[in-house]
């Protein structure tokens, strides 16, 4: 087991360089140069010859570019990330203030999409050809058609309109004021668990049909064990594996979902955050908020593999 | 003794060919109910997206009336009014064209490069493939709505660099699939046979992996068509897709909420229901294919 983790930990050392690698050179094959993209092509204009030059030094774009790619892993090995343009908060204050609501929102989605998820699709599976089965399977089609953004926007605007709600002005920890802190990210984290939950009753449905006919499930039977023991003792065992990894692919969805979901309701987290950045254009944010993202995406991927490895022996030794 | 001429022939076989293909779609239509719906409302929406102008009652973009400011569904305008007066019945018919278009654009495009990339990495193999795997795997360490949005950034806002970047989250997806398909498709003795006689590489791999490669890539494909659909309508809402004032259905859906203004029913309820409906058609549609093409998978997921 200690192998492997070694071995998968390895394995995502390089995709954490190819990482920065990428998102360095998309920031700087921008069309034009980066003034352009930041002030448009007017302002760039109004800007004098001195502005400019001080502009592109404090961004550190007036030397080589290996140079500046070095200088960007000393800043992210020394977590110095940089300062946002137009504002006064350093990157990192931008992660510390507002993470810890994009990860709260990011956990309560995954766990509310495992408890509405995995008991819709057994008792769809256990329930077959039912009404209940049909129900479920009209929910999760429908759901994975609507895009998590807009049944944010549906909320907010039903809220709105119902009990004069307004969106959270500012950041609330949840250790400051739990009650308040709830109330900001209970709606992203429903939106976003719904829309994982279509997948994941999918296939948990589907898993556990096909984990049915197996013999040892036979077995089971025959020996006279009830058929609710059958199921939660020995299908769901092998069935939920397929699952466990869907919970994993999902994290894709989940990290953009967020973006967008922060955005319908106005959420002030990280991915509300980045959109600002892409609207001001600013692009030390921007560069490190994705990377951000982008290691977030890695890590808890290696975490989902080694917990599979956990969970079945068989992949330990393959 | 009739004579048989060859246009006789002719009209026979195109008879012939087109008698098998009603058949094929009725006998399609009889065994998947939910796929035929599904290709007729496919088959809608396309109709509106081609011929929006004349679907359209107004002008998407140009037309707005001040007098008529944020005004509810009713006879003048079928789905009300947005914040400057614009028709929201034009500007959805017309979103369908842009939805569509990149939708359609980009899954052939990046889909297409991706299972050209996926019969090259199975088929070569050695170290082709696995720096290919290496890169594709740095593709996909990017969650696919933060990839497209700084894709998007990097060549700047506009209907083709959506397409663009919204391909280029395809490509490793169907990269895979396609190069598992070629892996055990590179297996069969008439692939051996092949070689055995002289066929190039190149010849391999057009005639004999390629033509296996269709149906799943068909599946992939129209699996795709979804959720892509759903990728360009978030670019839009974050307001990094297609820039405005083009009516898209998730720029309709961002533009209010970007300006901090709190939009009417109207202006929410039909642009997201254009989107679920394209959506659902397609991912239902997608589904009946897969069952059809592929048995092994039916009644799977």
């Amino acid at each position: 087991m200690q192998k492997y983790i070694l071995r998968r930990v390895l394995l995502a050392i390089p995709a954490i360089i190819g990482l920065t690698i990428i998102i360095f050179l998309v920031m700087r094959i921008l069309p034009g140069d980066v003034l352009t993209v930041m002030f448009g092509e007017e302002g760039t204009l109004q800007l004098s010859e001195e502005d400019r030059a001080r502009i592109i030094a404090s961004l550190g774009l007036d030397k080589p570019i290996y140079l500046q790619y070095v200088d960007w892993l000393k800043d992210i090995v020394t977590l110095k990330l940089g300062q946002s343009f137009w504002r006064s908060d350093t990157v990192m204050d931008l992660i510390i203030n507002r993470g810890p609501i994009t990860l709260e929102i990011a956990v309560f989605s995954v766990i509310l999409s495992w408890l509405i998820g995995l008991p819709v699709g057994i008792l769809a599976a256990m329930k077959r050809n039912t009404p209940f089965d049909y129900a479920g399977r009209f929910f999760s089609i429908l759901f994975l058609a609507i895009p998590n953004f807009w049944l944010g926007t549906l909320i907010v605007l039903t809220l709105v309109l119902t009990l004069e709600w307004k969106a959270p002005l500012g950041v609330i920890n949840l250790w400051e004021d739990p009650w308040a802190n709830l109330q900001i990210i209970w709606g992203p984290a429903l939106v976003l668990g719904i829309g994982q939950a279509a997948y994941i009753c999918r296939m948990a449905r589907s898993a556990l049909l096909e984990t049915i006919h197996e013999d040892y499930i036979r077995t089971a039977r025959a020996k006279g064990l009830a058929e609710r023991l059958v199921i939660l003792r020995h299908a769901l065992r092998n069935a939920i594996m397929p699952v466990i990894t869907l919970s994993g692919v999902l994290l894709g969805f989940l990290i953009g979902g967020s973006v967008a979901v922060e955005q319908a309701f106005g959420v002030p987290g990280l991915g509300r955050t980045l959109v600002a950045a892409f609207f001001e254009r600013d692009y030390v944010v921007i560069q490190n908020l994705v990377l951000i993202y982008g290691l977030v995406f890695v890590l808890t991927n290696l975490l989902v593999d080694i917990s599979y490895a956990w969970i079945d022996p068989r992949i330990r030794y393959s | 003794m009739a004579q048989v001429t060859a246009t006789d022939v002719i009209v026979q076989d195109a008879e012939r060919r087109t008698r098998s293909w009603v058949w094929a779609i009725l006998n399609f239509s009889q065994r998947n109910p939910v796929g035929a719906l599904s290709g007729l409302a496919i088959l809608a929406i396309v109709f509106v997206a081609v011929f929006a102008p004349y679907v359209a009652t107004h002008h998407p973009t140009e037309y707005a009336d001040f007098s008529a400011l944020r005004e509810a569904p009713g006879s003048a305008h079928w789905m009300g009014t947005d914040d400057i007066g614009r028709d929201l019945y034009s500007r959805v018919v017309h979103g369908a064209r842009i939805s569509l278009f990149v939708a359609l654009v980009a899954v052939l495009v990046g889909d297409l490069i991706g299972a050209a990339w996926g019969v090259a990495s199975g088929y070569i193999g050695g170290r082709l493939d696995i720096y290919s795997q290496r890169f594709l795997e740095l593709l996909m360490s990017f969650p696919t709505l933060i990839l497209a949005m700084i894709l998007v950034l990097a060549m700047g806002a506009g209907v083709w660099t959506v397409i663009v970047a919204i391909s280029i989250t395809r490509i490793p997806l169907s990269v895979r699939v396609i190069r598992s398909v070629t892996l055990s498709v590179k297996e069969n003795a008439y692939v051996d046979a092949a070689q055995a006689i002289g066929a190039s590489s190149g010849r391999v791999m057009v005639r004999h992996i390629a033509p296996q490669c269709v149906a799943p890539w068909l599946v992939l494909a129209t699996a795709h068509l979804g959720s892509v659909i759903i990728l360009e309508a978030s670019l839009g809402f974050l307001g990094v897709g297609v820039p405005m004032p083009t009516a898209t259905w998730g720029n309709m859906l961002g533009g209010p909420v970007a300006a901090g203004l709190i939009p009417r029913w109207w202006m929410v309820v039909f642009p997201g229901l254009a989107i679920t409906v394209t959506v659902l058609a397609f991912n239902l549609f997608g589904d009946s294919i897969r069952d059809a093409l592929d048995p092994k998978l039916r009644g799977r997921t």
